[in-house]
């Protein structure tokens, strides 16, 4: 244990000293939140769908987390580049436990950052359900670590920021605008949706949408499962493509 | 304390290592020279368990290096030829992180973390970030932590490569000491021929992958007829320079990250 806590607590350390990530990353939900909160919310009450910035956050909140933890897997390619990957490879402990601790740690940068949009949310009028807050954040650490362990995966197998970007931007990206996340899934059209209901993040937006503010699509107990078999699934990954990694 | 016994290793097809074969002792300073690109690095990835053999056995204090891989870690400690130290973390904060991952116990951990950088002449610059610090410096740094958990081999890949002459003297006196005083075996790799002429107390020169010889320095020129160890290096690897850049198991391994991002 004390092997995971110090490679959490190294994350933690470098987030903190780095001040320029801490604003980067909330810089682009923030302008999400103020370009499409309020550009698109008299649109959205035209329509009838209530206030757009209600609907909004929790999918803000999601994308915080989601790219904010991708970014994990760039640490690894750091590390690598900068040579202290051979220093944890030659280290007497399980990789797993290696790759574990960084994930973790990679996770708990990622749930702060998206605690930070929640806070900025709230001085821009958002309303939540204070009552599942909680949860909120049990969700939005679950969704953290099965995307830093991905990312750590992904990480291990990729050599530059180029291939990582590229990875990103061809699954991650559709993954977050096809889940539900900016617009509601009850007009769209049916092959949309059915790609919304394969999509994990559909469900991790769902989740938070029902601790939030109350609303969900496809049940929490579905969003539980569905979280809890991504986590599952992209864990094993991360630890898999660890154990095969190259310094 | 190694054993290395008919090892290869090829990317794809092109032989990095060709079948070599040698022992060192306990206590023994014992020197892997060679040009760039010869096999040295190779060598010692294979001996610390960061990359697999294609052929052949290695033993590392007694233990298989592919089958007791955490057996075979804690027994070492590595000084890389490159720098692998996190520049955003204090010097302490990398000593530490390296004690806990070698399992030291948390009583011991600051004291020894005081007695290496107070050796290495940084316990004043503990909480400053390395990545403040100079070349030498970090190399100091590096050096300390692998000494940290106190193993039976230590690894230095190119250690003394931009240090000055008066840290180089004061490394090189500490690990003399520690091979006789704590029979520690000391496996280094340099392309300062005089540091391995006056420190070793066995010399190996690779080539292309493989061993050409292994001897004491005075042996080594006594068989090639030579004055100095530069000039039997010389006769055994020849003049012609080489391939400075990536190597060319380096360049098969990144053709093959290659294909699988594709």
């Amino acid at each position: 244990m004390r092997v995971i806590y110090i490679l959490w607590l190294r994350q933690l350390k470098k987030y903190v000293r780095s001040k320029s990530r801490i604003v980067g990353a909330i810089g682009q939900p923030l302008l999400f939140l103020l370009a499409l909160g309020y550009g698109l919310g008299s649109v959205y009450k035209a329509a009838g769908q209530g206030n757009y910035l209600q609907f909004l956050v929790p999918g803000i909140m999601v994308q915080t987390v989601l790219f904010s933890a991708m970014f994990y897997g760039a640490m690894i390619i750091f590390d690598r580049q900068f040579g202290f990957l051979k220093e944890t490879l030659v280290a007497p402990d399980s990789r797993f436990k290696i790759m574990f601790g960084g994930a973790l740690g990679g996770a708990t940068t990622s749930v702060i950052q998206g605690m930070l949009v929640f806070v900025i949310s709230l001085f821009l009028g958002f309303k939540p359900h204070w009552s599942q807050l909680a949860l909120t954040i049990v969700i939005m650490s679950v969704l953290a670590v099965a995307i830093t362990s991905f990312s750590s995966g992904i990480g291990s197998f990729v050599n530059d920021m180029q291939g990582f970007q590229a990875i990103n931007q061809f699954l991650i990206f559709p993954l977050y605008f096809l889940s539900g996340a900016l617009y509601p899934l009850n007009r769209v059209p049916a092959w949309l949706r059915i790609i919304a209901e394969i999509n994990p993040i559909s469900y991790t937006v769902d989740a938070l949408r029902w601790t939030l503010i109350g609303t969900t699509r496809f049940g929490i107990w579905h969003d539980l499962l569905a979280l809890a078999i991504t986590l599952v699934v992209l864990v094993g990954f991360g630890a898999f493509r660890f154990r095969h990694i190259e310094a | 304390m190694i054993e290395v016994n008919h090892l290869v290793k090829k990317f794809g097809s092109f032989t990095a290592v060709d079948d070599i074969s040698f022992k060192v002792e306990p206590g023994e300073l014992f020197a892997l020279l060679g040009p760039n690109g010869a096999g040295k690095s190779t060598t010692i990835k294979m001996l610390t368990t960061l990359l697999k053999p294609t052929a052949g056995s290695l033993k590392l204090n007694g233990y298989n290096v592919v089958k007791q891989q955490s057996a075979v870690r804690k027994s070492f400690g590595i000084v890389f030829q490159d720098p692998s130290l996190d520049l955003d973390l204090t010097a302490y904060e990398n000593m530490q992180l390296h004690a806990v991952m070698y399992h030291l116990k948390p009583k011991r951990i600051k004291t020894r973390i005081e007695e290496l950088l107070t050796l290495v002449e940084l316990w004043d610059r503990r909480n400053s970030l390395v990545k403040t610090f100079s070349g030498g410096m970090k190399r100091r740094l590096e050096i300390a932590r692998g000494l940290l958990h106190q193993p039976k081999i230590l690894f230095l890949d190119e250690p003394t490569l931009g240090l000055d002459a008066q840290t180089r003297n004061l490394l090189w006196e500490y690990v003399g000491n520690l091979a006789k005083t704590k029979d520690m075996t000391i496996f280094f790799t340099t392309h300062y021929l005089e540091e391995a002429e006056t420190n070793a107390d066995r010399i190996a020169i690779i080539d292309h992958g493989k061993l050409l010889i292994v001897a004491p320095a005075d042996e080594v020129k006594k068989s090639t007829k030579s004055q100095s160890l530069e000039e039997a290096y010389l006769k055994l690897t020849g003049k012609e320079i080489r391939d400075e850049s990536v190597s060319k198991g380096e360049a098969w391994r990144e053709r093959q990250r290659a294909r699988v991002m594709r």
